[in-house]
This record gives C-alpha cells, sequence and structure tokens, in this order.
C-alpha cells in the first residue's frame, strides 16, 4: 500500500508545509499578539487589557457598530438588486443567457482599486464626493462586490429542477405562493453564498471607503491597518483582528454558511 | 458431498477432487486477509487458480472479491498473506510490474487518447530484451522499446480480436458502451498478459449486449488461451461462463467448485440462496439416507448422523406437482406468476411455503400434491445451531457476553447450588464463592433470542446484518457494533436490514458452564 | 407583458450602474483635459504621456511579472496538494482541507497583517519574497479548489489502468492524471492571475518599500491627492478596463463554444 501510493500522497507535503509556515502560523501569531502587552521595560507579557481596552472604547466601539451597519446596508442592497436579475437572468429562454450573466459580472476580473477609483471620479462628478461620504461608501461596497452576490444567486436558480415548480403550481400555487413556498426556499443556498461574500468584505475593505469617503470614514477594516501601520500598536491591531474573525465565524455559523460548497466562494469557477 | 465439504474447509480447496501437480497453479493466494478501516475486507482466504482456467469470484456487493482481484492486480495490497505467480511471491510488486492485465468495470479507457493510443498505451511502455551479436561475434542483450511498426501490428491485431478494425482514430467519448468495453478489452490483451482479470466488465451494459458480450468473452477465453479471473455478482453469469466458481461472503469463501456442482450441492444455506432460486428447509435427520422437514420422511442421497438438526435446499424446477392426495406433501396454491417460461408456483404446505417452477400453471385456491424425488434434495449441515460466547459474571450476578449484560441464573454453574442475601453463591456443600469475574462459557438457542424495536429493552444492541428466509421463519443475525458480536435467531416475524434492535434473553435460556474452578472465598 | 418591461428595466439599470463610471473613464481617456467633466477635444495625449512615463510603465510590467510569477508558483503548489490531499486518507486530508478554507474565508486585511506579523518577527519583511508568498496564500486554496473538483470527477480506475498497462506510478501522474484534470489546473492559474492582480490590501502589508503595483500605486495617488494631477493614470485604467473586458469575453466564449461543441458530441 505505502509503496505504491506513496508518490501521491507526498505531493501534498510541500502544501502542507506552506500551509503551516504561512498560514496557521502566521493565525497563531496575531492571537499570540492580542493577548500580549509590551512592559514599561519592553517585555511582552500576557494581558487582557487590548480585549478590556475594545470594549470600552467608545470610539472603537462606535466603529465596530459604524462597519456593522455600512456592511448589512450594503449587503442588503446587493440582495435586493442582485436577486431579481439572477431571477431573470435564469429564467430567460435567451439562448446565450451565460453572456448576459459574463457581462453582470464582468467587474469581477477588473482590478477593483480601479474600478473604485472610477466610481469615484463619477460620483465627483454628479457632486456627491466629499459630501455624502456614508452614501458613497455604501455606494462603493455594492459597487464592488454586487458580482459575487449575482454569481452564486445565478447559478443556484439556473440549476433550480423546473419539475419542483411544475409540481407546486400543479398543486394550485399561484406564481406568488410557487415563488415563496419554493423558488426562495431551494434558492437558499446561493443567498446564503452571496451574503456571506458580500458582508464580510464590506466590514473589512478599507479602499472603498478610504476612495469614496476622501478618508473620512474608518471601517473595521481600516482600523485594523492604522493601529498597524499608524499607531504601530500591533497588540491592539491584533485584537481587533481577532474580534473580526469572531464576527465572520458567528456569521457563518447563523448562516450555515460552513455547509456551503465553498467551490463558489469569491467566484472559484470564474473561469 | 463430502469433497464437497472439504473444499469449504480445506487451505487446498479442491482438494482431492482434482489432484494438481504445482506447475499447474498460475496463482496461489495464501492466507491473504485484507483490513480496511479496522474491517476485514478479505478474511483469510485461501485459493488457487489453474493455469488457463476461467474463474469466476461470485459474491454479493462486499463479499470481498473485487478486493481479491485488486490484490492479484497489485492495486491493494495485502494486510497479511502471500499471493504467489507461478510460485514467485508477488505479493508486495506494484502492479506495473506484474504480467496482469485488468479490464475494469467502468472501462477506464483514457478520455484524453484516441482508440489507438489507448491500446498502444501499454505496449509503447514495454521493454523487451532484444539480443544482438558484435563484431567479434559475442551476443549481448539489450532492452528497447517496440518500434513504431510492431505497435502498430500488434494493435492492428487486437483490435481485430475485439472486433474493432479501423477504430483507431475514433475518440472514446464517440464509442458505445459496448464498443468501450472492447477497447477496454483490447487494450488489456494487447500486451499478452498471462492473466486478465475481468472486474464486473459487464455490469454497465444493457442485458442484450451483455449475453451477447458473454459469449464472446468465453469464445475469446479459448482463443487466447490464457488465464481469466472474473469477477461478477450475476450468478448467471458466472454459472454461463465459468470452469470454475469461487463463491464468497463476508470476506470468506463459501464454496468452490465448478457451476454444476455449485448449483447442485450448494455447500451451505448462502450459497443455496445466492445461487439460483431455492426452497430452504430446516431438517432433522430422521434415518440412514432419510430426511425429515414439512412433517414429511424424505428419502435423500446424503447420509449424516441421526437426529441432526440440517439446512435442506430444494431446487424450485426439483418439485413435481401432483394430484392432491397423491404427493408427498400436500398442500393450498397461494399464488401464480408467469414468469415467460414457466410458472412460479407457491403452494403454503402447513405453516411453510413452498416455490415452484413449472411450465404447467395451476389455479389459485387448488389443493395440490407436492413430490421431490432424492436427487432433488441436497442437504447441507446447520452452519451452527447455537449462538456461543465467552462471559464473565458481574458482581450483580448478571452476565456480560457478547457486548451486552443479562440477567441470568448463575446458580446453575453449581448443581444444588443457591444464593444468599448478599449475593455470594453458596454450594451445595455449603462454601460461599464470590463469582465476579468468573469467565464463563454462554450458550444461546436461536429460538431462546428475542429480538425488540426498542433497543434500550434488550441487553445488547445491535444492527440486524442478515436475514434468510428458511420457509416457515426467518433466521436473523443481529451485530453489535462495539465488537460486532453475532446473535443469531429466529423469528417468525420479518423483520428489515439494518433496523437497530434490542436483544432480549430470558434468564433461563441463557446456558452457562464454568471456564475453570473458581478460588474460593 | 409588464413583467417582461421591468425585467428589461431592470437589466439596463444594473448595467449602467456597473458600466458608467467605467465609460465615463474610457471617454475621458481621449481628451487631455485633467479633470473629468472638462471636453478638451478629442486626443490621444493621455495615452501619448502614459506610455511615456517610465514609472507607470515599470509599475505596470512589476504587476505583471508579480502575478505571472504567484500564478505560476501558486498552481505548482497548489495542483500537487490537491493531487496529494485526494489521495491522503481523511486523518490527512480533512485538516488541510479545513486549513485551505482559512485565508478564503478570512479578511485580507487579517491574512495581510499575520503574514507582516510573521515576516517581521522572522525575516523578508517587505522582500519580494514575502510579496510572492503573500500573492501565493491569496491564491493557492484557490488552486486546490479549482484542482479538486476535476480529481473527483476523474474515473478512480483509470490511474490504476495505467499503472496495470506498465507505467510507473510517476508516468501515470504525467500521462493520466495530469491530462485529466489539466482544464481544473489552467481554471487555477488564470484565477490566480486575476486574484494577484486584483489584490491591495495583502500588497500594501507585504511589498517592498520601493515596489508598487498598479492597486497601491493608484490608492497611494488617491491619498496623497496626486490622482488628478496624473491624468495618464486615466488612460491606463480605461486601457485595463478595455484590454481586461475583451480578454474574458474571447476567452470564455471560446472555452463555451468548445464546451459546446464537446456535448454535441
Amino acid at each position: 500500500m505505502t509503496k505504491l501510493h506513496f508518490s501521491r500522497k507526498q505531493l501534498c507535503i510541500p502544501y502542507a508545509l506552506f500551509l503551516l509556515l504561512f498560514v496557521v502560523i502566521p493565525m497563531l501569531m496575531i492571537l499570540f499578539y492580542a493577548f500580549t502587552g509590551e512592559g514599561a521595560d519592553g517585555s511582552l507579557t500576557f494581558t487582557f487589557s487590548n480585549f478590556a481596552k475594545f470594549f470600552t472604547s467608545t470610539a472603537k466601539l462606535s466603529t465596530l457598530l459604524m462597519s456593522f451597519t455600512i456592511a448589512i446596508i450594503s449587503t442588503a442592497i446587493c440582495l435586493l438588486i442582485a436577486y431579481p436579475l439572477a431571477y431573470v437572468l435564469a429564467r430567460s429562454n435567451w439562448k446565450k443567457k451565460n453572456v448576459l450573466l459574463m457581462i453582470f459580472i464582468m467587474p469581477m476580473w477588473i482590478n477593483f482599486v480601479l474600478r473604485i477609483t472610477a466610481l469615484r471620479e463619477l460620483l465627483d462628478l454628479i457632486g456627491l464626493l466629499g459630501t455624502q461620504n456614508y452614501l458613497n461608501t455604501i455606494i462603493g461596497m455594492v459597487y464592488d462586490f454586487l458580482p459575487f452576490m449575482i454569481l452564486p444567486l445565478y447559478t443556484t436558480l439556473e440549476k433550480l429542477d423546473k419539475s419542483y415548480l411544475e409540481a407546486a403550481a400543479d398543486l394550485g400555487g399561484n406564481k406568488f405562493t410557487v415563488f415563496t413556498r419554493v423558488t426562495f426556499p431551494l434558492s437558499m443556498p446561493g443567498v446564503i453564498s452571496g451574503i456571506t461574500m458580500v458582508f464580510m468584505p464590506s466590514m473589512t475593505n478599507y479602499v472603498v471607503s478610504d476612495t469614496l469617503s476622501n478618508f473620512n470614514i474608518t471601517i473595521l477594516g481600516k482600523l485594523i491597518d492604522e493601529y498597524f501601520t499608524t499607531y504601530d500598536n500591533w497588540h491592539m491591531g491584533s485584537m481587533i483582528s481577532i474580534i473580526l474573525l469572531v464576527i465572520i465565524f458567528l456569521t457563518l455559523l447563523a448562516t450555515g454558511g460552513f455547509k456551503e460548497d465553498k467551490n463558489n466562494a469569491r467566484g472559484a469557477n470564474l473561469w | 458431498m463430502a469433497e464437497m465439504k472439504k473444499a469449504k474447509l480445506s487451505p487446498e480447496p479442491k482438494g482431492e477432487t482434482s489432484p494438481l501437480k504445482k506447475e499447474e497453479k498460475i496463482i496461489e493466494i495464501v492466507g491473504v486477509s485484507k483490513i480496511f478501516d479496522d474491517t476485514a475486507a478479505v478474511d483469510n482466504v485461501s485459493l488457487y487458480v489453474r493455469k488457463g482456467e476461467f474463474i469466476t469470484f461470485l459474491g454479493p456487493s462486499g463479499c470481498g472479491k473485487t478486493t481479491t482481484l485488486r490484490m492479484i492486480a497489485g492495486f491493494d495490497i495485502p494486510t497479511s498473506g502471500k499471493i504467489l505467480l507461478n510460485g514467485k511471491d508477488i505479493t508486495d510488486l506494484p502492479p506495473n510490474k506484474r504480467p496482469v492485465n485488468t479490464v475494469f468495470q467502468r472501462y477506464a479507457l483514457f478520455p484524453h487518447y484516441n482508440i489507438y493510443d489507448n491500446v498502444a498505451f501499454g505496449l509503447k511502455l514495454k521493454k523487451i530484451p532484444v539480443t544482438y551479436v558484435n563484431d567479434k561475434g559475442e551476443t549481448y542483450t539489450k532492452m528497447q522499446k517496440l518500434t513504431r511498426k510492431e505497435i502498430d501490428e500488434k494493435v492492428k491485431n487486437a483490435l481485430a480480436v475485439v472486433d474493432l478494425e479501423g477504430f483507431e482514430k475514433r475518440s472514446v467519448s464517440t464509442l458505445s458502451g459496448g464498443q468501450q468495453q472492447r477497447v477496454a478489452i483490447a487494450r488489456a490483451i494487447v500486451n499478452e498478459p498471462e492473466i486478465l482479470l475481468l472486474d464486473e466488465p459487464l455490469g454497465a451494459l444493457d442485458l442484450k449486449m451483455r449475453k451477447e458480450m458473454q459469449i464472446e468473452l468465453k469464445e475469446m477465453h479459448k482463443k487466447l488461451g490464457i488465464t481469466f479471473i472474473y469477477v461478477t455478482h450475476d450468478q448467471e453469469e458466472a454459472l454461463t461462463m465459468s470452469d470454475t466458481i469461487v463463491v464468497m461472503k463476508d470476506g470468506q469463501i463459501q464454496q468452490i467448485g465448478t457451476p454444476t456442482s455449485i448449483y447442485n450441492e450448494p455447500a451451505n444455506a448462502f450459497v443455496a440462496n445466492f445461487i439460483g432460486d431455492s426452497n430452504l428447509f430446516n431438517g432433522t435427520m430422521v434415518g440412514a439416507k432419510l430426511v425429515r422437514f414439512c412433517n414429511h420422511n424424505f428419502k435423500c442421497l446424503d447420509d449424516f448422523e441421526k437426529n441432526e438438526k440440517v439446512d435442506v435446499v430444494v431446487r424450485p424446477e426439483d418439485i413435481k406437482m401432483t394430484n392432491a392426495d397423491e404427493g408427498m406433501l400436500k398442500g393450498q396454491v397461494i399464488s401464480v406468476v408467469f414468469k415467460g417460461v414457466h410458472y412460479e408456483i407457491t403452494v403454503k404446505v402447513g405453516k411453510t411455503e413452498v416455490v415452484i417452477q413449472n411450465t404447467e400453471s395451476r389455479n389459485v385456491g387448488d389443493t395440490i400434491g407436492l413430490d421431490i424425488l432424492p436427487d432433488g434434495i441436497h442437504i447441507m449441515k446447520k452452519a451452527f445451531t447455537e449462538n456461543k460466547y465467552d462471559g464473565y459474571i458481574t458482581k450483580k450476578n448478571t452476565v456480560v457476553f457478547g457486548d451486552g449484560e443479562f440477567e441470568c441464573d448463575v446458580t446453575q454453574l453449581y448443581p444444588g447450588s443457591h444464593l444468599d442475601e448478599e449475593g455470594y453463591l453458596i454450594t451445595a456443600e455449603g462454601e460461599q464463592l464470590d463469582l465476579t469475574d468468573t469467565d464463563v462459557k454462554v450458550e444461546v438457542g436461536f429460538q431462546s433470542i428475542e429480538i425488540s424495536d426498542n433497543a434500550e429493552e434488550g441487553g445488547a444492541q445491535g444492527h440486524i446484518v442478515s436475514i434468510i428466509y428458511k420457509g416457515d421463519h426467518y433466521q436473523v443475525i443481529v451485530r453489535t457494533e462495539e465488537n460486532e458480536e453475532d446473535y443469531v435467531l429466529d423469528t417468525e416475524d420479518l423483520w428489515n436490514e439494518n433496523d437497530f434492535v434490542g436483544v432480549k434473553i430470558a434468564p433461563e435460556n441463557i446456558r452457562l458452564t464454568l471456564k475453570q474452578e473458581i478460588k474460593q472465598k | 407583458m409588464v413583467r417582461k418591461i421591468l425585467s428589461v428595466a431592470l437589466c439596463v439599470a444594473v448595467l449602467l450602474f456597473i458600466y458608467s463610471p467605467i465609460l465615463l473613464l474610457v471617454v475621458y481617456s481621449f481628451t487631455s483635459a485633467n479633470v473629468i467633466g472638462k471636453w478638451e477635444g478629442f486626443s490621444f495625449s493621455l495615452y501619448g504621456d502614459l506610455f511615456r512615463n517610465a514609472e507607470i510603465m515599470q509599475i505596470l510590467l512589476n504587476t505583471v511579472v508579480l502575478a505571472l510569477v504567484a500564478a505560476a508558483l501558486s498552481t505548482l503548489l497548489g495542483t500537487a496538494g490537491a493531487i496529494g490531499i485526494f489521495y491522503s486518507k481523511k486523518r490527512v486530508a480533512a485538516p488541510l482541507r479545513g486549513i485551505s478554507q482559512i485565508p478564503v474565508i478570512n479578511a485580507e486585511i487579517v491574512t495581510a497583517i499575520s503574514l507582516a506579523l510573521l515576516f517581521s518577527m522572522v525575516a523578508f519583511y517587505r522582500t519580494y519574497f514575502s510579496l510572492v508568498i503573500g500573492h501565493m496564500v491569496l491564491c493557492t486554496p484557490f488552486v486546490v479548489l479549482s484542482v479538486m473538483p476535476k480529481l473527483k470527477q476523474m474515473d478512480p480506475n483509470i490511474y490504476e489502468a495505467a499503472l496495470d498497462l506498465g507505467a510507473g506510478p510517476t508516468t501515470a501522474l504525467f500521462k493520466v492524471v495530469i491530462p485529466q484534470i489539466f482544464s481544473g489546473i489552467t481554471a487555477g492559474f488564470m484565477l490566480s492571475i486575476t486574484l494577484s492582480l486584483d489584490d491591495y490590501i495583502v500588497t500594501a502589508f507585504t511589498k517592498p518599500k520601493t515596489f508598487d503595483t498598479i492597486s497601491t500605486y493608484v490608492y497611494n495617488a488617491v491619498k496623497n491627492g496626486t490622482n488628478s494631477s496624473t491624468p495618464a493614470l486615466r488612460a491606463l485604467s480605461a486601457l485595463i478596463f478595455v484590454v481586461m473586458i475583451a480578454a474574458v469575453l474571447i476567452l470564455n466564449l471560446r472555452v463555451r463554444k468548445h464546451s459546446a461543441k464537446e456535448s454535441a458530441k
């Protein structure tokens, strides 16, 4: 047994080492930094003070709350736009609906910094830039992440076996009940997949908020960045990261995202 | 019958029936086991394959037949035991070093190659010794690849054997299932293996195609003259094609024999049930070549000890229908089904249902007589008639065995003994004994075990792993999860396989015997 | 009928939303005005400026080379990893699959600072090495995700058939397994390139101080307010938009046509 399959199994060793060195150990280092602090003499000591400081600082808590609100609103808008759109695309009888879908999710392939900068120019042109920071940030998040909502929704709706819908109609359901009782529940995996892909980046992708609010809005991701680059307090930065990870974990738990086929994640099947 | 039993038990399966010289054995499997994640897929199997024969491993899915084949091919390495090829140990040899080729169940053709490249795959990798003579007249040998021309020739011949001349440039996806199967065969035989292994090769074909291919494979076997080892779960296929059949179940060989001997003289109830349709009765030997079942004494050809409990197999076509009062048995027709060539008639004789196949029909409700001639009665020793376990007594004077704990009567260990108030056993002589942790042998009869849907009710719990209909009752095997202890029991109720049930045994039905004298307190 | 009109209206509205900023930039890349909104006549001058701007050209080259290097290494590592995981026992495979998911689910900023912590503590902080590793952490799990389903789809007997016909394990791997999963490998490679080109946050935390990719350069230009003073960036964006849209359309249409042809057989 060992002789025969040795060479194939062995192939995962470099990858395993890679994951250990550059994923597991770095994550453990964050954990380590989050619960340590620098003493007066510069030595590292174990402490919960970063944790305490975060939850007693109104500024940090309001950042958290504001990030959360922005992410929820952005995710909701994405869903409200993407669901009917994906539904229309998936249901269309047009033979080349794949091409149509392509056109809608095209932005996934284009550098997001450039796209957000382009959006900034447009917002500038219509006079929103510099006046409506929160609105701009939300528009930006929706603009950036909309394709990531459309794709999983389209995929699930397209795969949906039409005989379910026919059966529901056959059993006397009108169009509305067929949608609410059959189509929507069956498309839940796509909805969940889309939400997890939009919600988390909306809390952290500070390039969007920076660019569109002229650096006036600090979301959670930006806060982490600032503790590393501006304040040079890596311990606090790590603690905020841990808090963010807990939020991600809880979101996944709440949406059942763990069960999801992660192949959809960030468009793994783009190509 | 005598050699039959031997075939099942002896390590030299065919024993005296066909004395063989060692050279004739091409493959010999010696005490091979294969364990996957703690379960034995193949459990101490020994057999051999004669050069040039068409041997079939037959059994239900999960019986270990494919694993055995894969160990011969070299895809799996036995956990223990040896595999010999022409007397040489090849147990650990990788598949690419074995002169054996395989035809896979789902063909396993390489989809990225065309037919030619598929068939030529093995040839292109092959190196053969070529002998040269140098200037000085010395000969030397060089390992050399086959030339393009040689490969072309061989591929062409192989494709001709499977009737696919001219298909070289076609792509795999353009072929039908039957054609893909032929390519798979060509790809294997082109390498001129000593043994061709076929793993349910016809499983994916439709019935008509399967029948045709059966005949073709048999002809190919004759033409090529190499050994075929064939794996199938289809008993009809095995009976049609094989020289020798190896029937397997739960990783163990049940019987080895020719198709005729396996059909006519099944070694046990499982084989009888698996090969062809059959009626199984519980019988008792009542005299010399006289067996009693269905409340009638039948003459038979097999002789066992008097009063021995036996399994009786009667093939449906071996039961003759007579007028109501002229037969050995009398019963009422309860169903008639037309099966194309014959009718399948079910007759209720007493409590037992008997299935008959006949070209004549009867009407439901008719009372008819049944005759069974001695040569239609096949008698097999009961595999075992009692459940036997090793157990021990607990503090509470219950007994633990077979992954369970049961109330029992410990006084039976010492005749004339009784229990005192503290739970110590007082022997007839008045000695006080502490039975805690005493090792005992436990015996429980098949009829003494009850099973219950409410698993918690039982002293042990397990899943039903087998149900065999025995004419008037079902023989059920319940297997526990922890140590896979089996409880064999007879019941009239129909259960489902995989039901999770509790095993209940009344204290008076648990027979205990001491393993050794226990120390005095 | 009403539904149809609503459907079309929705599609058009979303398309307008998605493409208006892009269109705006493309249109205004053909005028020499410094600020968008002022049309100063059609001209290619911004493109001229762009190609004469050595700094931007260097950055463009940096970005592409980085993407190619990271994608190639990720594809190699990820393909081997996927094959290894696929053939490993569950005891080994399950934790590896689990850990593979971390960079996929994780917020990029967390991945970025975790790598920054590691490299600053050990060595190679803000070197090309740390940058490539950072991109590989982002890309490799996606290569594994792309290759894995192809391995699952593959008939498990195919590898055994090759061995059976006399191929050694390595020959069998390259002659049979790799061709079978090749579409997954190319998909993983393309995805890696896309992810690498798209990335800002991990790049920002792992790149050498003097090294810039398009993402970091443009972000910094916005940050420092030098964005509008370099109108050539508009031409760069427009060019990238058009090239990417064309590339994606051509590649995807070709793939679909090909697979349509296959299924027609």
